[in-house]
């Protein structure tokens, strides 16, 4: 893993994933273990973020290392015509490791192939977002005792939704079972699907909210009103699916409410308080889970 | 009598014929094996009758004997084209097309968010469906489809 990229979690084997889960549980322990003193980051978010930004922020600091960037697009040579090449080149020069979140799908492969400095993608586009992967397995570890053969269902926006997409490839290594429930356009794309075929792995498409008592986690999206063309088909379809606490009253006693955060309506408010809601808990391990990632890629861990 | 008026694209001496293009395609594959930018004497037909499409295309160029890796990239908008070798007027060889597995720089991606489209980058494809034809972004990662298929 070392001085490895880390663009698509499929870049990570079963084994390296397992590594760094159980790197992060050493970090939750033990937040502050300042193995990154000598190190510089650079953090470029070409988009704005809030809740990625800071957990890798949060990360570094707690690593001892110290981080150079900018925060949106609007205050990098990028809005000079920079092309993101130069960017990439330019930083690979002065920073040990860079965390890139980009708007364009592909530009974390493609600034990897360009920087002599390993890239952690914190997003790229509707494509993927392997760290929050990572806090999500990290997660379903923690509160399922494993990772293995469990019932994932995984609703809302499948089709532009990365958080889902990384997922569904990481977990496809632990023989889980997929429920999909999104309404029809926003139906989980082609290319997984075929993936999950080639794997032989089952999956089931729902239009509705149902079956929930077969779940062992029940993994939430926010539908994006950014996505839509059409605010008129937005607001037909962002009520559909939301959660409401009467609705877990039959389901396992393991099961788990995830959410990438941020919610908009998707989960009722009266969910919060149900054992059952770890939506808060899974943001906090983010920070544990990047520590992780960062240490492993600088070869201090 | 009518076979004498019939027009016939002229023979050549020494060269390859490229027979069983879907008329359709003639323009994407000349632009493929960048005929358009070679100085060898080339003559094309196009919308002849054929047996396997409705109207087929056939390209002669003369002096030029392509690589494999050159020629299987036409196989992605002439499946069924076959080249036939010339040495001396006569055909020495018959060679089908055959998809690759990897595709570098012929196809554009599909997505308009994906970086190739946005940044002079080099698409690179894996195909994932030689039958149905599925390329596989190297970058985002996301499908192309032969309805979708674009030259850049």
């Amino acid at each position: 893993m070392k001085n490895k990229s880390l663009v698509s979690i499929s870049d990570y084997s079963k084994e390296e994933i397992l590594h760094i889960l159980e790197l992060a549980a050493g970090f939750e322990a033990n937040p502050n273990q300042p193995l990154m003193r000598d190190k510089v980051v650079a953090s470029l978010f070409f988009e704005p973020s809030t809740r990625t930004r800071l957990s890798f922020d949060t990360a570094i600091n707690r690593l001892g290392a110290r981080v150079v960037g900018f925060t949106d697009a609007s205050s990098s040579s990028t809005t000079k015509g920079e092309t993101l090449k130069d960017t990439i080149k330019m930083v690979s020069n002065y920073a040990d490791m860079i965390v890139m979140r980009h708007p364009l799908e592909g530009s974390a492969r493609y600034a990897s192939e360009q920087a002599r400095v390993p890239i952690i993608n914190a997003g790229d586009g509707a494509n993927q977002h392997p760290t929050q992967t990572m806090l999500d397995l990290y997660s379903i570890q923690k509160t399922q005792g494993t990772l293995e053969n469990l019932t994932i269902f995984m609703v809302g926006d499948l089709k532009y939704g990365r958080t889902v997409h990384s997922l569904l490839m990481a977990l496809s290594l632990f023989n889980p079972t997929f429920y999909f429930v999104a309404p029809k356009e926003m139906s989980m794309p082609r290319e997984y699907k075929i993936f999950l075929k080639e794997k032989g792995i089952r999956y089931f498409e729902q239009f509705e909210m149902g079956n929930l008592e077969k779940a062992d986690i029940l993994y939430m999206t926010r539908v994006q009103k950014e996505r839509f063309s059409d605010p008129i088909e937005y607001e037909r379809v962002k009520n559909a699916y939301v959660l409401k606490n009467a609705m877990l009253a039959n389901t396992k006693d393991n099961l788990k409410v995830l959410h990438p955060l941020p919610r908009v309506n998707e989960i009722h408010p009266d969910v919060d308080a149900n054992p059952k809601a770890y939506y808060f808990q899974q943001a906090e391990n983010g920070v544990y889970t990047r520590m992780a990632i960062m240490s492993a890629i600088m070869g201090v861990k | 009598m009518s076979k004498q008026k019939q027009l016939q694209v002229s023979a050549i001496e020494n060269g390859t014929v490229i027979d069983h293009i879907p008329a359709a395609s003639l323009f994407d594959v000349i632009s493929i094996l960048g005929l358009d930018h070679i100085s060898n004497l080339i003559t094309f037909g196009t919308n002849l009758d054929s047996h396997k499409f409705d109207k087929k295309a056939i390209i002669k160029v003369a002096d030029k004997f392509f690589e494999r890796d050159e020629i299987n990239k036409i196989s992605l908008v002439a499946p069924h084209a076959k080249l036939n070798i010339i040495r001396d007027y006569e055909v020495v060889e018959k060679r089908d097309v055959t998809i690759p597995d990897d595709v570098v720089g012929i196809v554009k991606c599909f997505n308009p968010k994906c970086v190739t489209n946005n940044e002079a980058i080099t698409t690179r494809f894996r195909v994932e469906d030689k039958v149905d034809l599925a390329l596989k972004c190297h970058y985002c990662e996301k499908i192309t489809t032969r309805d979708e298929l674009q030259m850049m």
